[in-house]
């Protein structure tokens, strides 16, 4: 609960430019957040807006940011020292028991929370299988880090520039088909994030293989802490900002609208 | 909202909507502090046309009254906006003219101008085919007044109140947090200030009041009706103590009730008011 939601505005400690449009940003602090979790990023003057958490710990706090808009194209604009505002951590995070086997897989910077996750799921005596897809190599995000950490790296891009040549999910039908062969599947758990095709297909493979998931919905937030209403999500009437971001994906193939629809900050649907 | 309703409250009143879709303030739009909230969402909405379907989802899925709320960016609007949102069933219409953060689309709320609350409530009067309630603001020393306004005029109901104006600063920035500057208050900081809206309203009509304003427990909501209200409005509760928070407001009611003697909500409304 957001007992205090006036930001904590910090100094930017380090800019990591990870891809073309995607940097990392860092600051020195420590949220005490869980991977999935997600803090808003005020841009004083410009806007305010939520961002999945890519790092937390060992008193560095880090978000993997993608130039899209007037708020993360004002951040681009700032450098090491310059001050942003931040509100939380809220929402939930991904779970997964320890000493199991985590596959994640991740689309774009959807890698973000994943990579996180990783460090974590690795850190309690997890193995980890990381998938990850991006249009092309260059847009791929986080493989060292994830195989820095031990996991098993897998890779995919739309046009075959590295690793296997199309979807993501292709290569996790591939994995579990494997760990069913090999009677393997008990103990396994999908984590996922990106965008939300992706993740309804990740979590309805999951489904018919009987391997339970996680997916991490993003829809048009306000407030952030469950007041304002914007990201409600048809079916059960819950808030995306405090029963998500991330819900099992059980859960989530029972929302009318997951993987069908999303509204605009006027509460407009629009389709996938 | 069919959550809510399926949570013990006894109807739910809509967000409001004008004719046009609306995207509100930029953010941040609110901040959330133990006992305030302070907001300048700034009514985003998707319009009339486009709600109405949404209503009639709410419709199929439970049996909870359900309170429409329209406001508008000019007198015609708010006429115009009850005609269409009267389209679809509802069973009462909240007319909300007190909004303190919509500077995007008004100069100011038409709740401080009698000649504007007279007007906007025979127009939506002219046009809706249930009872109205014109929803006051508490930022102004004359609510009573106002409130004589939009009865004479034909409101049918006092809702009272809205939030309080107010601001909040960010040391570190140097600046207000909320884009907007400043917002409306709700939430239990907003309770004496909406009770004493509610205390000045009865004493100026005759017609019904729904008492809203930071009402988050039983005890709060018993102060609401001895101040004169006959209908309780529910909203931060929601977040203080969770989605339960009308069935726990409802228990306790019953429990003061049955402490002070008080055999029903009746007598208890307007008691306060008694010599």
């Amino acid at each position: 609960m957001a007992s205090r939601s006036n930001p904590l505005v910090l100094p930017i400690a380090k800019i990591d430019q990870e891809t073309e449009n995607v940097r990392t940003f860092t600051f020195e602090y420590e949220f005490n957040s869980r991977p999935g979790q997600f803090v808003m990023l005020w841009v004083p003057g410009v806007d305010q807006k939520p961002f999945s958490i890519a790092n937390d710990k060992n008193g560095k706090f880090e978000l993997t940011i993608f130039a899209l808009g007037k708020a993360t194209n004002a951040v681009f604009e700032m450098k090491v020292g310059d001050k942003l505002g931040i509100s939380g951590p809220y929402g939930s995070a991904y779970r997964f028991k320890k000493d199991s086997h985590v596959i994640t897989v991740g689309g774009g910077y959807g890698a973000a929370p994943l990579a996180f996750a990783t460090d974590n799921a690795r850190a309690a005596g997890c193995s980890v299988d990381f998938l990850v897809g991006a249009r092309s190599k260059e847009d791929l995000l986080f493989e060292e880090r994830a195989a820095l950490a031990g996991a098993n790296v897998v890779v995919a891009t739309d046009d075959g520039s590295k690793g296997h040549k199309g979807y993501v999910t292709d290569v996790l039908v591939e994995i579990l088909e494997q760990r069913k062969k090999d009677g393997q599947l008990e103990d396994t758990k999908v984590l996922t994030c990106g965008p939300e095709l992706m993740q309804h297909k990740v979590a309805t493979i999951c489904a018919e293989f009987g391997v339970p998931s996680e997916v991490s919905i993003e829809r048009y937030m306000k407030c952030g802490f469950g007041i304002c209403g914007n990201c409600t999500m048809d079916g059960t009437g819950q808030t995306t900002c405090l029963q998500g971001p991330v819900v099992s994906g059980e859960q989530a193939l029972g929302l009318e609208e997951f993987g069908k629809y999303h509204r605009d900050k006027t509460g407009i649907r629009h389709e996938f | 909202m069919a959550r809510v309703a399926a949570n013990g409250a006894g109807g739910v009143t809509m967000k409001s909507v004008r004719t046009e879709p609306v995207e509100g303030n930029p953010n941040p739009v609110m901040i959330g502090e133990e006992q305030y909230f302070l907001n300048a969402v700034g009514l985003p909405g998707p319009g009339v046309k486009n709600v109405i379907p949404e209503l009639e989802q709410f419709r199929s899925l439970t049996d909870s009254v359900l309170i429409g709320s329209i406001f508008g960016t000019t007198h015609e609007e708010f006429g115009e906006a009850a005609r269409m949102l009267c389209e679809t069933s509802i069973d009462l219409l909240e007319v909300d003219i007190s909004c303190p953060h919509a500077s995007h689309l008004y100069e100011k709320p038409f709740a401080h101008d009698i000649d504007s609350i007279e007007k906007i409530t025979k127009l939506v009067k002219e046009n809706s085919n249930v009872p109205i309630l014109l929803k006051l603001s508490p930022n102004t020393w004359q609510i009573g007044e106002y409130a004589k306004a939009a009865e004479a005029a034909g409101a049918d109901g006092i809702t009272g109140v809205n939030t309080a104006i107010g601001l909040e600063m960010n040391i570190q920035a140097r600046r207000p947090v909320l884009a907007n500057k400043s917002g409306g208050v709700s939430g239990p900081a907003l309770k004496p200030i909406a009770l004493k809206a509610v205390w000045d309203i009865y004493e100026a009509v005759k017609i019904p009041i729904i008492g809203t304003g930071g009402v988050t427990n039983g005890a709060d909501a018993i102060e609401m009706l001895m101040a004169g209200a006959s209908l309780i409005g529910v909203g931060s509760a929601l977040y203080y103590r969770g989605e339960k928070a009308m069935k726990l407001i409802a228990k306790e009611m019953e429990e003061i009730m049955e402490q002070e003697g008080f055999k029903s909500i009746e007598e208890i409304i307007g008691i306060g008011h008694n010599e």
